[in-house]
C-alpha cells in the first residue's frame, strides 16, 4: 500500500480556496486554484503584479560545523566557499561519472551554518547522500552535521513586479536583495526570507515555522498576493529556461549538456568534477536548448526530434502564446535559430531553437 | 463555466463525449456535432490547444479522433458516432478554451456525416449518463 499523501500546513487554505489537488513527489499540493482559466490568470498574476505559491513540499538540509565548508564543497558543484554570510549560490550534486542527483539552491546563513533547498522527490536521497559522503571523508559529529530540516519549515514564494512591496509591507526590516538572505519578522513570524524565486521575476522566498504560515499566507493574500499552483509555476519556470529535475536534469547528463557549466567550479573538486571537466574540455555531444514551436501545436516531454534528440519540457506559454519547451539536441544543432522538427504523437511539428530565456522581462 | 451541465437533447458516450443529432436532416444523410461534456472539460482544466482533423476524414464510434490539451495533459477525444467530417470549428485553433467556456455550444468539435445511423442505439440519454458519473 503506498504511503499515505503529506499535506503542507497550507492544506486547508488550499481547499477553502477551491484548488485541484495532485499527488506530487508523495506530496497533496495544489496544481491550480478554481476557476476555468485559472492557471492562465495565476500566471499572469505574477508576470504582472504578485503571486504566492505553497512550495512547502520542497526540502531543506542544514549543514553545520567547523568543517561544513568541505563537505559542501565535496557534494555540490559550485564555489560555496565565494559565497560571504547572508549570500545564496545555485548548483547541482553529480554523481563521480557527472550525472545530475539534484539541482539546489544554498544559503550561508553564518560562517559555518549553511542551509541547503533540495528538490522534493529527491529530499530522502539528497539527506543519505550527505551523510554517505561525510562518512566517507571521515568527518565526526565534531565536524560537521548534516540536519535534516524539512519538518522545521514551511515554505512560501511570493513572486512578481509587486512581490516586494506586499512582503515589504509586513516585514520589520528591509529584504534582502536579490540572491542574498536575511532573517526577520514577516507578519510577526520569524523568517528566513531568500531573494531568490522561480519564475524570472523579482520576489522572495519565505523559510518559516509550519504553525506560522497559515496567519503569514493570510496576510499575503490580504494584501493582494494570488494563490498560485505548481501548473502555474511550471509554465512560469518553463518561459525563464530555469530546470526542473526529473526533466531537464537527471542522472542520464550532467550539467554541461544541460547548459550549467557556470555553476560548476572544477577547482573545488566536487565529486564529479573530473568528468564535468572532460565534457567542459571536449565539448558536450548534446546540449539543453530552448524551442518555441512555428504555428500550431505543443511539444510535450518524451516527444522524438527528427536526426535526434528529446523534448523535456514543453507547454503552451501564456506569456507568448504558443507552445514552447526545452530539449536536448546534438550540439552541432544547439545554436539558435536552428529549425527543429519535433514529432508530436505522429504528428511533425515546426520548432525553432531559441536564445534563453524565452521570456524576459523588457527593461 | 461553472456549474456540471448535461443538456437533455444530446446523446452521451461513456467517455465523455457528446453528440447532437442535427433536427432537419435528410433522413437518408443524417448528420452530428460532436465536443466533450462539461465533465470532461472539467476534469481536463483550462484548454490551451485543440485541433480537429480535416474535413473528410472518417472517424470510427469508440475510437479517437482528435485531441484536445491542457496545460499539463493530453487528452485523446472518441467519436460517440461513426461517420465523414463535414465541418470542423476553426475558431477553436485561436480560442481553444471555448471548450472550457460553452462545450456544448462554441466549444464544439466536428460535424459529421452519420455512416451507421442506427449506432445511436449504443448512447446514453442524458439521465443514464449522469448516473454513470456517480452522485
Amino acid at each position: 500500500m503506498p504511503a499515505p499523501l503529506r499535506r503542507t500546513a497550507l492544506h486547508d487554505r488550499h481547499v477553502t480556496a477551491g484548488a485541484k489537488l495532485v499527488q506530487f513527489a508523495g506530496w497533496e499540493m495544489p496544481v491550480q486554484y478554481e476557476g476555468p482559466a485559472a492557471v492562465r490568470e495565476e500566471h499572469m498574476a505574477v508576470r504582472e503584479d504578485v503571486g504566492v505559491f505553497d512550495v512547502s513540499h520542497m526540502g531543506q538540509i542544514e549543514t553545520s560545523g567547523p568543517r561544513a565548508i568541505e563537505l559542501l564543497q565535496r557534494v555540490i558543484s559550485n564555489d560555496l566557499a565565494r559565497v560571504p554570510v547572508g549570500g545564496a549560490q545555485y548548483g547541482v550534486m553529480c554523481r563521480e561519472d557527472g550525472g545530475v542527483l539534484d539541482d539546489l539552491f544554498s544559503y550561508r546563513l553564518d560562517a559555518d551554518r549553511w542551509l541547503t533547498v533540495t528538490n522534493a522527490a529527491n529530499h530522502e536521497q539528497d539527506l543519505r547522500w550527505w551523510t554517505e559522503q561525510a562518512r566517507a571523508g571521515g568527518y565526526g559529529a565534531e565536524d560537521v552535521e548534516v540536519a535534516d530540516r524539512i519538518e522545521q519549515y514551511a515554505m512560501l514564494a511570493v513572486q512578481g513586479p509587486r512581490a516586494r512591496e506586499v512582503v515589504q509591507a509586513i516585514a520589520d526590516a528591509p529584504l534582502p536583495a536579490r540572491m542574498t538572505v536575511a532573517s526577520g519578522r514577516i507578519a510577526g513570524a520569524q523568517t528566513i526570507v531568500c531573494g531568490t524565486g522561480y519564475t524570472g521575476e523579482d520576489g522572495v522566498e519565505l523559510l518559516l515555522e509550519p504553525a506560522h504560515a497559515p496567519h503569514v499566507w493570510d496576510e499575503l493574500v490580504r494584501r493582494g498576493a494570488k494563490p498560485a499552483g505548481l501548473a502555474a509555476r511550471d509554465t512560469l519556470r518553463l518561459e525563464a529556461c530555469y530546470h526542473l529535475y526529473g526533466n531537464d536534469l537527471s542522472v542520464r547528463r550532467g550539467p554541461i549538456e544541460a547548459g550549467l557549466g557556470w555553476c560548476c567550479d572544477e577547482a573545488t573538486g566536487f565529486i564529479g568534477s573530473e568528468a564535468v571537466r572532460a565534457v567542459r574540455e571536449a565539448g558536450p555531444a548534446e546540449k539543453l536548448v530552448a524551442f518555441a514551436i512555428e504555428g500550431s501545436g505543443i511539444a510535450r516531454p518524451g516527444n522524438e526530434i527528427a536526426g535526434g534528440g528529446v523534448v523535456t519540457s514543453g507547454t503552451m506559454s501564456p506569456s507568448l502564446g504558443v507552445g514552447i519547451g526545452m530539449a536536448y539536441v546534438p550540439a552541432q544543432r544547439a545554436s539558435v535559430g536552428t529549425r527543429l522538427q519535433i514529432d508530436v504523437r505522429g504528428k511533425m511539428r515546426e520548432a525553432v531553437v531559441r536564445a534563453k530565456p524565452l521570456y524576459k522581462k523588457e527593461a | 463555466m461553472s456549474d456540471a451541465e448535461y443538456p437533455d437533447e444530446l446523446l452521451y458516450h461513456p467517455e465523455h463525449d457528446w453528440a447532437r443529432i442535427e433536427s432537419g436532416s435528410d433522413p437518408d444523410s443524417l448528420e452530428a456535432t460532436l465536443g466533450i461534456t462539461w465533465f470532461a472539460q472539467d476534469a481536463l482544466g483550462e484548454v490551451v490547444f485543440a485541433e480537429p482533423p480535416a474535413v473528410g476524414t472518417t472517424v470510427t464510434q469508440g475510437a479517437p479522433y482528435a485531441e484536445v490539451e491542457s496545460v499539463k495533459a493530453v487528452s485523446d477525444v472518441v467519436a460517440p458516432l461513426s461517420g465523414e467530417i463535414v465541418a470542423v470549428n476553426e475558431a477553436l485553433t485561436d480560442s481553444p478554451q471555448a471548450i472550457n467556456e460553452d462545450p456544448y455550444g462554441e466549444g464544439w468539435l466536428v460535424r459529421i456525416r452519420l455512416s451507421d445511423p442506427a449506432e445511436r442505439e449504443h448512447l446514453l440519454d442524458v439521465e443514464v449518463y449522469r448516473a454513470s458519473l456517480g452522485g
